[in-house]
């Protein structure tokens, strides 16, 4: 999966200092009375062929980024480059265009597919909409993206109704690949599927990506399903990037105590480790984007600096994503404490040794 | 490859839906219809209704108009078989011609105010903006005028009778459709499948055209059947005040009204109860109809079983 061998140069897609903002309307007149802030400072860059997985829970602004990058929702600022080109100076006719080179996979396939068009009508659309091959070969298209995503193309003039949750999902992922993208944004692709189909869906993805070298960002809310796929993982608190690491270095020496509560979550497969491991319950709920936490926006849910003995640093000052470890300048994490956090866990199971129950 | 990562219980049902399990949508909204006992009730005695008014006129061969004064506020007999009514004509007849002109009366409005509804709404919503602020705030105007003030005055401008009864009808009802309609669109437009038409980079207008308006058919469909109820109601309201077709066109609120006189109403019940049982009959069917379309039309209700 994810080896060393031929990293590309330039990123492929680059997203630089992204802010989402949504106006909170009140009154009577509808005037904005205040600013949710989904995404705040957001950088990354995705290599061509590869994968990012970007993991938080639910209202970290993960989905809302994969939004600004297929131009659905409109960033308050910061710059999305793909292959070099600026999505964001882009506008109109001339969007609408280059739209065939950034697809979106959706979360809900019942929801994402109109149910009142049949599969044949669902593909078609792209095909039409971008004057994809000369209309008589349309049809060998069609059959051949349901090929390509292994379903039968005789399915042409059934209705989504018909079909099972996983087999929806790879009609949506027909539909992204229908205009040749270079990138697809998966958005939690397998989080609505029964557990049964979801490795199957991911083996698809995979394939396809060998197959096709599509760049691909994986949203996700938990780390076991990107630790499948992605190349490089990036992990989200509340509208910011808190860690963003090599896959195999996040997983074996997480420098952020949200990652660590995070991987504390996920099952190791070796019994004895998970018998000994604990999990980290993080307190209470995320707090509201539209008046976050001052400093650091994880000090209130904080295990680490309970332990540390809560450092006014962490509610003073935002941390930078930084490397914890000069050797390895590619793992960044925006902690003031990384070293401590490290120090704090047994690197076997990666959960806190035993103390009192943090956060508790 | 690909193929081959399909799971056996996947693989078996794919062999299904192409084996010829497959349904339209159609087959498959009268399959959900005909499985609704009270739809279907409905539906029959809507049709059986229909079908008498439609053809009596042609089997039967009765005078609704003129007067036979043997037959003056006389009970049920072998000749007239629900007796005559105060002026001596055939009771049978006209709850017959009655029924045609209700029946008329109530499909012809909800042409008029669904087509009025759907329209202004269709632009309201899909337009947005200013042109929706200004329709809807027509909307809101029409909806704060008192029904029955808007056709008492709308009537005595253009005079009564069953073209002005249709569209007074359709004036009081078009507003619902017009907020029902632009409140699906406005729904539609945040919907997944949209978004994902719009990633694709498809034109807004197209995405109107082929994603939203097919998707408010079903509602659509739901609220003129109840409204064609709504509105046979109200047009025999109005011909009870003397408001709707004019005499001596029979219609079943007019025969209904006779009931005023304490005397018929006590004495002579075939004069106004056989309208009375028609215009509930035919109510209660379409709303039953109205019921069982609302859960076959909507696709997302249950997949198949």
């Amino acid at each position: 999966m994810s080896d060393d061998a031929g990293r590309p140069d330039a990123p492929h897609l680059a997203v630089d200092g992204l802010v989402v903002r949504f106006p909170i309307m009140g009154g009577v007149l509808r005037r904005t009375v205040g600013w949710v802030s989904a995404v705040e400072d957001v950088s990354f860059a995705i290599p061509r062929g590869r994968t990012l997985g970007l993991v938080g829970e639910s209202g970290s602004g993960k989905t809302t980024i994969g939004r600004a990058i297929v131009r659905v929702n409109r960033p308050q600022s910061g710059t999305i480059r793909l292959g070099g080109e600026d999505l964001l100076a882009l506008s109109g006719e001339e969007l609408r265009r280059r739209r065939r080179s950034f697809q979106m996979v959706f979360q809900d396939p019942q929801s994402s597919l109109d149910p009142r068009q049949t599969v044949g009508q669902i593909l078609a659309e792209p095909l039409r909409t971008h004057g994809l091959p000369a209309s008589g070969e349309r049809n060998a298209r069609i059959a051949e993206l349901l090929g390509m995503v292994g379903l039968d193309p005789r399915f042409t003039s059934r209705y989504p109704h018909e079909f099972s949750g996983g087999q929806r999902q790879r009609i949506g992922i027909a539909r992204a690949l229908a205009v040749e993208p270079e990138l697809i944004v998966c958005d939690e692709p397998i989080s609505a599927l029964d557990v049964s189909i979801q490795a199957q869906v991911l083996n698809l993805l995979e394939e396809l990506q060998e197959r096709l070298g599509l760049t691909y960002l994986v949203i996700a809310h938990d780390l076991a399903v990107v630790r499948h796929l992605a190349h490089d993982v990036a992990v989200m608190y509340l509208g910011r990037l808190v860690e963003i690491a090599d896959a195999e270095d996040l997983y074996a020496a997480p420098a952020h105590p949200y990652t660590i509560a995070l991987l504390s979550a996920v099952p190791v497969p070796d019994a004895a480790a998970e018998r000994r491991r604990r999990r980290i319950i993080l307190t209470g709920d995320i707090p509201s984007p539209a008046d976050p936490p001052s400093g650091c926006r994880f000090h209130t849910r904080c295990w680490l600096r309970d332990r540390l003995g809560g450092p006014e640093r962490c509610r003073t000052e935002i941390p930078v994503l930084a490397p914890p470890d000069p050797a390895r300048p590619g793992h960044r994490a925006a902690c003031h404490f990384p070293a401590e956090a490290r120090a704090a866990i047994d690197p076997a199971t990666l959960v806190p040794v035993a103390r009192e129950t943090p956060g508790a | 490859m690909a193929a081959e990562t399909l799971a056996p219980a996947e693989a078996e049902r794919a062999e299904q839906i192409v084996a010829g399990e497959h349904e339209g949508l159609v087959r498959m909204a009268v399959r959900r219809f005909t499985r609704h006992r009270l739809a279907m009730l409905g539906l029959v005695t809507l049709v059986t209704i229909i079908a008498i008014a439609a053809l009596a006129p042609v089997l039967l061969p009765m005078d609704p108009i003129t007067p036979d004064y043997e037959n003056l506020g006389m009970p049920p007999s072998a000749a007239h078989l629900l007796g005559g009514d105060l002026s001596g004509r055939d009771v049978l007849a006209r709850v017959i011609y009655g029924t045609r002109v209700s029946l008329i009366a109530g499909l012809g409005s909800v042409v008029v105010f669904v087509s009025i509804g759907t329209a202004v709404g269709l632009i309201a919503g899909s337009l947005g903006g200013v042109a929706d602020q200004v329709l809807m705030r027509i909307t809101d105007i029409f909806l704060s005028i008192p029904p029955l003030l808007l056709i008492i005055v709308f009537i005595s401008i253009v005079g009564a009778g069953l073209g002005s009864v249709i569209a007074v009808i359709g004036l009081v009802y078009w507003p619902q459709t017009a907020r029902l309609v632009r409140g699906q669109l406005l729904g539609l437009r945040e919907a997944e499948f949209v978004t994902a038409s719009r990633v694709i980079g498809v034109r807004e207008r197209e995405i109107v055209v082929r994603h939203m308006i097919p998707n408010i058919f079903g509602p659509l469909t739901v609220v003129a059947t109840f409204g064609v109820a709504s509105a046979i109601l109200l047009e025999a309201a109005l011909s009870f005040l003397g408001l709707g077709v004019k005499p001596p066109t029979p219609s079943l609120g007019e025969m209904i009204a006779s009931a005023r006189t304490p005397s018929v109403l006590q004495e002579q019940p075939w004069v106004w109860l056989p309208a009375g049982i028609v215009i509930a009959l035919i109510v209660m069917s379409v709303n039953f109809v109205g019921d069982g379309l609302r859960d076959a039309l909507d696709p997302k209700a249950s997949r198949r079983g």
